[in-house]
């Protein structure tokens, strides 16, 4: 398990390093998540030997967000004075960009055939 | 009997009781989201944060003294995004199959959440700055807080936005995709990931192993994508 997490570590670290000083427009963990997908790729054990621990951490992926989330109490002087129109702008734009989103995906995959097979969707 | 002043002022100078408290917080919204049911109404984050925004509240506490305890748990955001590799990995086939379906999904995605959001947020007379804030609101928090202290925002504000957004985005995606019939798990996934970055991925993963995986990706493009386009949104619509 440690020797995963030095791994994962790892990637970060590089990802870390060579966003900065390549002046990518990506940060440095999305980095070490292309490096590491293309690794896994070439050796395909890699990917076993670090399902365990990455499948731990994003069982709990939320988690993470929490301090951050709690930033939120930091700003409750502009939230109240502005409240409204942050609310209706963040609640209208994220409805209106995850149906368009979403609708767009599956007009293409209908156009260009490539739709998902019957067993892998919800029950809606 | 040591003076309950003095165990206090000990508990307030380390990390301990911030990440005690910050886990624990957590523990009850997850509990409270199986308890419902899988409700995504009991969001966890939300749960959590609300616990922890009327304990500091009580506490007196401010939010620097709670981030010290609670940056261990921050720290991990890093490890989990280059774990995203691995479910990526695992459907490769068929994220190869979807390129152009995900193309779509990823430019209206993207595009209609930043242009949208500064649109609103003009109708209501809402300033520069604070728009500036809210343009990358869909993005993962690191990216977004680069993108918005490019084109004159304000970081923590933009932080807490982001916040918002996933967490709205997160409770809303499962009722809002099933009036509209979405019945594939790789757009399902997908348009959450786009539009509420990583709290709506780790949503998407509590309902399906593909659709956040696709979640995952989604994330990713975007975070590119809005680098690009927020800048431009904000110069040609944000007054």
């Amino acid at each position: 398990m440690i020797g995963a997490l030095a791994i994962i570590l790892g990637y970060q670290l590089v990802g870390e390093v060579s966003s900065r000083a390549l002046n990518l427009p990506l940060p440095g963990p999305v980095v070490g998540l292309c490096l590491l997908v293309a690794c896994c790729l070439a050796r395909p054990a890699l990917a076993d030997r670090l399902r365990p621990v990455t499948q731990g951490l994003l069982a709990h992926l939320s988690l993470f967000f929490v301090p951050a989330g709690v930033g939120i109490v930091a700003h409750m002087d502009l939230l109240r004075e502005e409240g409204l129109g942050l609310v209706v702008a963040i609640a209208g734009s994220t409805v209106l960009a995850i149906g368009a989103g979403a609708l767009a995906f599956t007009t293409v995959a209908r156009l260009t055939g490539s739709t998902a097979p019957e067993d892998e969707k919800p029950d809606v | 009997m040591s003076d309950p002043a003095m165990i206090w002022s000990y508990l307030t100078q380390g990390p301990l009781l911030w990440l005690t408290a910050t886990l624990v917080a957590y523990l009850i919204g997850d509990a409270a989201f199986r308890r419902t049911g899988r409700q995504s109404w009991a969001n966890p984050v939300l749960i959590a944060v609300l616990i922890l925004a009327a304990l500091l509240w009580v506490t007196r506490t401010d939010y620097q003294t709670y981030f010290e305890g609670a940056q261990f748990v921050h720290f991990m955001l890093g490890p989990a995004t280059v774990a995203l590799a691995l479910p990526l990995f695992d459907n490769l086939p068929r994220v190869k199959k979807a390129a152009l379906p995900m193309l779509a999904g990823l430019l209206v995605g993207s595009g209609v959440a930043v242009v949208s959001v500064i649109l609103i947020a003009r109708g209501f007379g809402i300033g520069h700055e604070v728009l500036a804030s809210l343009a990358p609101k869909s993005t993962t928090a690191p990216v977004a807080i680069g993108i918005a202290e490019r084109i004159g925002g304000r970081p923590t504000l933009t932080a807490a936005l982001v916040l918002l957004t996933g967490i709205f985005g997160a409770i809303i995606a499962t009722p809002l995709l099933n009036a509209l019939h979405i019945r594939d798990w790789r757009a399902r996934g997908f348009s959450v990931g786009v539009a509420a970055h990583g709290i709506g991925t780790a949503r998407a993963f509590q309902v399906n192993e593909t659709a956040g995986a696709f979640a995952g990706i989604g994330m990713g493009l975007n975070a590119v994508l809005t680098a690009i386009i927020a800048p431009l949104a904000l110069r040609f619509l944000g007054g």
